[in-house]
């Protein structure tokens, strides 16, 4: 200290070359172990899905070669084919657009419509009600998953479509009514007014004024409930019994189960039940991270 | 707007008391559905587990009344129950910390100006987006002992790598490896809340001769510690309900060295149909998380910086 202290007196103009040169290598050195740590994990992350894409072409064969071919040969694409039809893959598919959809629909609505009357409405307990909500965002969903499984055995729907889809209609995502209520409280009111002189009721106020302002935040929720409602399996596994009520998770186990060791099928198949999601994040990534990034910060 | 304004003013009181009766009525109208379902699917079942949980009942025959005997079950008699604890626990012991320093490290490393930053971001996240059954059977295909991915990596630096899933060593590793491709979620959150930090404290810092390293743990670190905590807890809830990937790629084992407690939670209840017994797993577990949380929330006063509170408003 004392030495840097002294050189920096002896000659101030020297020192700051010096300074400067030093941070200049310092950066340098700090980007480049930054491009080759970022290359490397990029590697790591990628190779997984290339992993599969490439195992999806193989033949039987090929997939238990070692070392492996990373490029199969041949080339085998009838795999997917293969794959989707040994098990009713097409009516898994329509099966999950059911199940997924039709909850997509019923939350947005729900959960919106709650969210505006905790954001926007004055009513007698509202404060204390929304804690409730809070509250039930930091249960877990196992304290209530028996009985509720009990409760749709006696109204008869096991082995129906009911107990996926009919929750949805009732808000029972706390995390969804949050998040909108936190963003319908940051639209301005005063075209409230506005559109109330114009004589819009409440409920015009909500549809007409507040949705379409917040298309942002509804996107980001509709992007986490199609996923959830997508990948989900301990549902499905729970209620839907007979194979042709299985939605595509409960479809690539079954078909483990069948074909546990031709992993050029399984992973055609698992390939082409990722892709929705896929396809749906690159087309909303802006969605994706808004959500996500909405969820992590307050 | 201003009509409106005069118009409510000079109401009389009584017509004020009907429009906040109106208001107060949509209100209740408009949050109908989450009372119908709040009471329906959350309280509802919530008291049932509650008495479920002092019953037997197999689902054909009558339920049977018996007290706090399956509390006493698990707490003294089932040794699985325990061991389900200490699995889940220790998966979550490994993989929250390693979630919250890769999630940091990138997501500082991705905060620097680079080229093609967007794309190197979508790369990281990418697997985050995925998951369920396909990500478990992709992942069962790569911890394979012998054609695996990951067997087939280590043998190119010359280690034969381990059986992972069928190794009872190794199966919960590989469950903390297999989480960590998911690592592109917590990195986005990190990365909003670094951009949410005020550059003049860098610039401060600096100034003071602060070096990088300094810099994170006296600025970074406490900006972020809000963030941080928020994550941390999430985690925790998370790594305490794993249930879809133990269930398709080990189903527990080997020799229930991968038994998470959700899983034990699902074969008593579905497998064995002792939804008594489970209910009070429930429980069980439910308490566990709120335990750890509390723990956590405890220690955040130590840890966490809120910018309002020390400022004293």
């Amino acid at each position: 200290m004392a030495s840097q202290a002294q050189s920096w007196l002896a000659s101030p103009r020297d020192r700051k070359v010096r300074l400067w040169q030093s941070r200049r290598t310092a950066d340098a050195t700090r980007m480049t172990l930054t491009y080759l740590t970022l290359g490397i994990g990029g590697i790591f992350v990628c190779i997984p899905f290339f992993w599969m894409l490439s195992t999806s072409l193989k033949n039987e064969g090929a997939v238990f070669l070692y070392p492996p071919q990373w490029i199969p040969q041949p080339l085998q694409p009838q795999n997917y084919a293969q794959a989707l039809t040994v098990l009713p893959f097409a009516l898994f598919f329509r099966n999950t657009l059911i199940t997924t959809l039709v909850p997509l629909v019923g939350a947005l609505f729900s959960c919106s419509i709650v969210a505006y009357s905790f954001a926007r409405l004055r009513w007698p307990g509202r404060d204390i009600w929304f804690l409730v909500v809070l509250a039930t965002l930091m249960l877990p969903e196992q304290v209530t998953m028996i009985p509720r499984f009990i409760l749709f055995r006696n109204l008869g729907w096991i082995n129906t479509f009911y107990p996926l889809i009919v929750p949805p209609f009732f808000a029972i995502g706390a995390f969804n009514v949050f998040l909108l209520r936190q963003f319908f409280m940051t639209v301005s009111t005063e075209t409230d007014d506005a559109a109330k002189i114009d004589g819009a009721g409440v409920f015009g106020i909500y549809w007409r004024i507040l949705l379409p302002l917040s298309k942002p935040a509804l996107a980001a929720v509709a992007v986490f409930i199609f996923k959830a409602h997508w990948d989900d399996f301990l549902g499905p596994l729970i209620y839907l019994h007979s194979q042709g009520m299985f939605t595509l998770a409960l479809g690539l186990r079954a078909f483990q189960g069948e074909y546990g060791t031709d992993w050029n099928l399984l992973m055609a198949a698992s390939l082409v039940v990722m892709l929705p999601v896929l396809l749906l994040f690159f087309f909303l990534q802006r969605y994706f991270i808004q959500g996500i990034v909405f969820t992590g910060i307050k | 707007m201003a009509l409106a304004g005069t118009a409510v003013r000079s109401a009389t009181s009584a017509r004020r008391g009907t429009l906040a009766r109106r208001e107060a009525l949509w209100g209740f109208i408009c949050a109908s559905p989450w009372f119908v379902g709040f009471f329906v699917f959350t309280a509802g079942p919530m008291l049932a587990s509650i008495a479920l949980s002092l019953t037997r009942w197999d689902l054909l025959t009558a339920p049977h009344f018996v007290g706090l005997q399956n509390y006493q079950t698990l707490l003294s008699g089932d040794t699985s129950v325990w061991h389900s604890l200490e699995v889940t626990t220790y998966y979550a012991v490994l993989a929250v910390p390693l979630h919250t320093a890769f999630g940091l490290f990138l997501a500082i490393l991705l905060n620097q100006k680079i080229r093609f930053q967007r794309f190197v971001r979508t790369v990281y996240y990418l697997p985050s987006v995925v998951s369920g059954v396909a990500v478990a059977l992709l992942w069962q295909w790569i911890f394979s002992p012998d054609f695996g991915l990951l067997n087939t990596l280590l043998g190119y630096v010359g280690i034969k790598g381990p059986a992972w899933l069928s190794d009872g060593q190794t199966v919960i590793p590989a469950f903390v490896i297999m989480s960590l491709w998911g690592v592109g979620a917590s990195m986005i959150i990190y990365l909003a809340g670094l951009q949410g930090i005020p550059t003049e404290l860098y610039e401060a810092a600096q100034m003071d001769g602060a070096s990088t390293v300094r810099q994170f743990w006296t600025v970074t670190v406490p900006m972020l510690s809000p963030v941080i905590f928020f994550n941390v807890i999430m985690g925790i809830i998370g790594a305490l309900q794993v249930f879809t990937q133990a269930y398709v790629m080990t189903a527990g084992g080997p020799h229930d060295a991968s038994l998470f407690f959700m899983l034990y939670l699902y074969q008593n209840a579905f497998e064995y149909f002792k939804m008594g017994y489970a209910s009070a797993l429930a429980w069980v577990l439910f308490f566990y998380i709120m335990a750890l949380t509390l723990l956590v929330i405890r220690s955040s006063a130590a840890w966490v910086y809120y910018e309002g509170r020390t400022r004293g408003r």
